[in-house]
């Protein structure tokens, strides 16, 4: 399992990379791109949307589920990666580069992991 | 007594005791007795001779007309032989839906071989496998346009009635508003359309040819440029001569199948067709089945982009839909192959000849006169001097299923099955009832 | 197989049609630029063509077809005929009343009979499906809210365990969903369920037997909750084939039913439908049943909609031929021949799992009734082979595979309904063949995930066919 370590990680399996104090771009985790299998399709908000730290935000489509993700920050998405929505295959292939969306004006977090915790809480799920 | 059971009573007996039990009444001892049926209120069972003379005596009841001038939602085609016999094939008529596509494929190809052909007819990138009927089909499309910013649903007065009713109920349930356009002159009323486009509508409904049978002009820059999508409601049959519904610049077309292929059967079963841009993909609701390949590189079929479903999606799927109408789809597909694209166009311009001709003598009737102007497909209204019930009663007495009594005359119907001889008939008893 | 367009040979046709005896109409605007490409054939091609495609398809009369849920028993062929009677089958739904008297009256009477079997008052044919059924009952219940204007019922209660076609039924009638657990029997937990019901419930939708194909002993408790909350109880009529006779929803304490004619009532399912899914409710909700409903009145039948009604599901009054011939199959079984369905289906579904329990794990054991769940959790981790590994090696045998991934409560689970026309040869050889696959399972898992072999195709790249969706022919660039 690859987990940077310059990234911030939530529990519900999504990362953050800040680019500011404000604005960070959010993905899912290795750990969860494994876990859901082959994604087949990508929901992603639009621009302009006001995104909640803790809630869902868009959801992700492997051949027989459906997974919500969960955003790990409170803000506005600036901007959203089209390319994913032609190529899902891109979160399988790598999870760090396949920034869903651009988050900005963000003026809260949950609980954000280091590399190391993050590692800690998906060996325990693992059991 | 039918029971259709392949187990002798000794046989029971045996399996019974296999699992420990000594009579049926051990395998229901958890339901509590509080609930237990003593007795049902049922006839006695019969024999399959009884059945069959019990059915014939109640379909014996019916009258079946042998010229039918009426279509209004249901319309009496030619069913060529071939569709019946390919229909009737024990594999086809008693399978399940084809969730395990290795013993599916002829399934799997027969339905993706249906939503090319639909969307050859349309003129749309993507068909689904089918609905139930063209009224529930309309009232999918409608929720396929729907989002969190537009909600309101625009219907042309000059729709088919039920299918209208049909989107409101479908719209009662989801909690969202649906103007209805009245009619002007038979047709919609586009300037009162045109002002109906406010910024929260996601979509507009019209049908092509109309319910009274007239072509409408389609507005779909209007439509499109209020930001709403464009849904056509359209007669499969007239597309084999008029422009597809892509062409005219809907982003969703829908139909009721049935005269593909389908009998008029009092009304069902029968086939909701829906086809969309590749744009709306992903909000088509039902099966869709896919080309794909197998381990070995084979051509393979399988029902996919399945996350859309309610299996999957449960409660956030658009749509609840997962029995559909399967094998009328592949009634559509069998009657669209043996008519081909010649046959389906001469269908089409008989159905275009025969109604012009008809309403044609009809009007030389003194008083008989088109209700709307023309242009029209198979259908058109006539105002009549006499009371409709008294001309449609002396068409019925004579074997003869007159037009629909609508609220300006007669809507009739005029397909590739009625002769001159029928329409000359059919002219004949109005002509007789109107000038007495 | 070629598919049917690759097959066509330009200038072929069926000579269907006379020349048109009347005079060419005037054409008009819009026209269509270019002919829609259809197969151009000779029927010979088609028939042969089709002919090849019913050979790679498996209905119920190419062997066992245990998928659970669907209850895929046999379909008579007399009821064919029935559907087939010209009288039925050449009726125009808008034909004046007194010409369709024979129609209303196969409507008529499989209301009172239905009604009978499932304990309510009235019933509308026209929902063309269990999920359009779904969707009329919740709507009863909406507007019986609505008409008492009690409008801040939004919830309506779905267990965990229950179909996807539940929710998304609740949602499409535009309530919010909250979903109860069920406990370790895989029941209604009741705890669960009394913190759920509140002054905002609507209703309950239930399934009983339930998913997991064990009667929910205390449903009247279940219904009485629900009941003293204010809301309705809506009965899924899914697994109606293991109690219908024995007992009856409406004695369960249920307002509203739907049935499905192409499960329990022998219509065939045509490969996906068409099947029926009538409504029926207590009669305190029938002012709201969709329009048009067919009615006695002195010895003769009309059509009606009532004032309050909901208005229609669909065009015309359903899937009228599904109709007539589940009137020909309860007409056929009576009174005695519908709860002895229901017993054999049930004896199937225990004598099947007795052959099955020693070497396959089952989730449940006790009360089981038409149908049991076997879970291949163990045989995953231990083999590696998983359930649905097991369902594909089933196909190299003749037999269509259980429900699989169903219930979702279940994990690896493979969920077996054999229904009461199958054989006790039938059943033994199914359970011959599922014990070889297990022991191939433990001795050659590497087989089993090659499975099928025998098929016309592997097993299909389901990835590929989501992420660049092929969902029509190409033509070829001319």
């Amino acid at each position: 399992m690859n987990t940077p370590a310059g990234l911030k990680y939530s529990k519900s399996h999504e990362w953050v990379q800040f680019l500011d104090d404000s604005t960070a771009f959010v993905g899912i985790t290795d750990y969860a791109q494994d876990a859901l299998g082959d994604l087949v399709f990508i929901n992603l908000p639009e621009v302009g949307d006001t995104v909640v730290s803790g809630e869902v935000f868009t959801d992700v489509e492997s051949v027989k589920a459906v997974s919500d993700v969960y955003c790990p920050v409170t803000g506005e998405v600036a901007e959203i990666n089209e390319e994913l929505l032609d190529n899902p295959a891109l979160i399988n292939e790598d999870p760090y580069g396949a920034w869903f969306v651009k988050v900005t004006g963000i003026s809260d977090t949950e609980e954000l992991l280091d590399a190391d915790a993050y590692e800690a809480v998906c060996a325990e799920e693992e059991g | 007594m039918g029971n259709y059971l392949p187990n002798s009573p000794g046989e029971r007996r045996e399996m019974l005791e296999h699992i420990g039990l000594s009579s049926m009444d051990g395998l229901f001892f958890h339901i509590p007795e509080a609930v237990r049926v003593s007795a049902l209120d049922l006839p006695e069972g019969l024999s399959e001779l009884a059945v069959r003379q019990r059915m014939e005596a109640l379909a014996a009841k019916n009258q079946v007309f042998r010229s039918i001038f009426r279509g209004a939602g249901a319309y009496h085609h030619y069913i060529p032989a071939i569709v019946k016999s390919v229909t009737a094939k024990e594999a086809f008529l008693t399978a399940y839906t084809p969730y395990q596509a290795e013993i599916s494929q002829g399934i799997l190809q027969s339905i993706f071989e249906y939503q090319t052909m639909i969307c050859e007819l349309t003129g749309m990138d993507v068909s689904n496998a089918s609905v139930y009927d063209g009224a529930s089909a309309a009232a999918e499309a409608v929720a396929m346009c729907r989002d969190r910013k537009r909600q309101k649903v625009v219907i042309s007065g000059a729709v088919h009635p039920q299918v209208i009713e049909t989107v409101q109920t479908y719209a009662f349930g989801a909690g969202v508003p649906v103007e209805v356009v009245p009619p002007k002159d038979g047709r919609t009323d586009l300037d009162a359309l045109r002002g109906a486009l406010v910024p929260d509508v996601c979509c507009v409904l019209l049908q092509q040819p109309n319910f009274f049978g007239l072509l409408e002009e389609i507005p779909a820059e209007a439509v499109h440029a209020a930001g709403a999508k464009l849904i056509l409601s359209v007669n499969p049959i007239s597309l084999g001569l008029l422009a597809t519904p892509a062409g005219q610049g809907a982003d969703i077309a829908v139909g009721e199948g049935q005269p593909l292929g389908l009998p008029l059967a009092f009304g069902g079963p029968y086939l909701g067709f829906m086809a969309c841009t590749k744009a709306l993909m992903r909000k088509l609701p039902g099966r869709i089945v896919g080309e794909t390949t197998d381990a070995d590189g084979k051509r393979a079929f399988v029902l996919t982009l399945q996350a859309r479903e309610q299996h999957i999606r449960r409660e956030k799927a658009s749509s609840n839909i997962c029995s559909n109408q399967a094998l009328c789809a592949l009634t559509a597909a069998v009657y669209l192959s043996a008519m081909g694209p010649g046959g389906l166009r001469e269908a089409a311009e008989q159905c275009a000849a025969k109604a012009q001709y008809a309403a044609a003598r009809l009007c030389e009737i003194r008083g008989v006169s088109l209700a709307y102007a023309p242009p029209f497909f198979h259908e058109f209204v006539t105002r009549l001097p006499a009371p409709p019930d008294a001309v449609l009663a002396a068409l019925e007495d004579s074997g003869i299923l007159g037009g629909l009594p609508v609220r300006d005359g007669i809507l009739w119907c005029v397909t590739e099955m009625c002769t001159k001889e029928q329409i000359d008939e059919m002219v004949g008893i109005v002509r007789e009832v109107c000038e007495v | 197989m070629k598919l049917i367009f690759e097959r066509s040979r330009p200038g072929l046709s069926c000579d269907l049609l006379p020349p048109c005896d009347v005079p060419k109409a005037g054409l008009f605007a819009p026209l269509r630029s270019a002919p829609p490409r259809l197969p151009e054939l000779a029927e010979v091609d088609i028939s042969r063509h089709y002919t090849a495609l019913a050979g790679q398809a498996h209905g119920v009369n190419d062997g066992f077809y245990p998928l659970g849920s669907c209850t895929m028993k046999y379909n008579p062929r007399v009821n064919e005929e029935a559907a087939a009677l010209p009288g039925f089958a050449g009726l125009h739904p808008l034909q004046p009343v007194e010409t369709v008297q024979g129609a209303l009256e196969v409507l008529c009477t499989a209301e009172r009979l239905l009604c009978e079997i499932t304990g309510m008052d009235a019933m509308s044919f026209q929902p063309a499906a269990g999920a359009h059924g779904e969707f009329t009952g919740l709507l009863l219940i909406k507007a019986y809210h609505t008409s008492r204007q009690d409008t801040v019922r939004r919830k309506i209660l779905v267990p965990d365990a229950a179909h996807g076609t539940n929710p998304a039924s609740a949602t499409m009638a535009g309530y919010d969903v909250v979903s109860v657990p069920s406990d370790e029997k895989g029941c209604v937990d009741l705890d669960a369920l009394r913190q759920a019901v509140g002054a905002d419930t609507a209703g309950l939708m239930l399934t009983n037997p339930n998913t997991v194909g064990l009667f929910d002993e205390n449903i009247l408790e279940i219904t009485r909750i629900i009941h003293e909350a204010g809301g309705l109880c809506y009965y899924d009529g899914a697994n109606l084939n293991a109690v219908m006779g024995i007992v009856r929803p409406g004695d369960m304490g249920f307002d509203v039913v739907h049935l499905n004619l192409h499960k329990t009532f022998s219509t065939p399912h045509g490969c996906g439908g068409p099947g029926s899914g009538p409504v029926g409710c207590r009669q305190f909700l029938a002012p709201f049943l969709p329009g048009d409903q067919a009615v006695e009145q002195c010895g003769s039948y009309t059509l009606e909609q009532s004032t309050a009604s909901i208005g229609r599901v669909k065009a015309f009054y359903g899937n009228f031929l599904v109709v007539v011939r589940a009137l020909a199959y309860v007409l056929a079984l009576g009174r005695e021949g519908i709860p002895e369905a229901a017993q054999n289906a049930v004896l199937n579904a225990n004598y099947l799992m007795s052959l099955l329990r020693e070497r396959y794990d089952m989730a449940f054991t006790e009360g089981v009734m038409h149908e049991f769940v076997m879970t291949l959790e163990r045989t995953k981790k231990e083999t590696g082979v998983s359930a649905m590994d097991v369902a594909k090696a089933m196909l190299d045998y003749g037999i269509h595979p259980p429900t699989m991934y169903f219930p979702l409560i279940v994990h690896e689970a493979l969920m077996v309904e054999p229904t009461e026309t199958e054989s006790r040869a039938t059943l033994d050889e199914a359970a011959r063949i599922l014990l070889e696959i297990l022991d191939k399972a433990e001795h050659d898992p590497e087989a089993l995930h090659r499975a099928p072999e025998r098929t016309p195709v592997g097993r299909p790249d389901e990835v590929g066919a989501a992420r660049s969706p092929k969902l029509r022919y190409a033509f070829p660039v001319v």
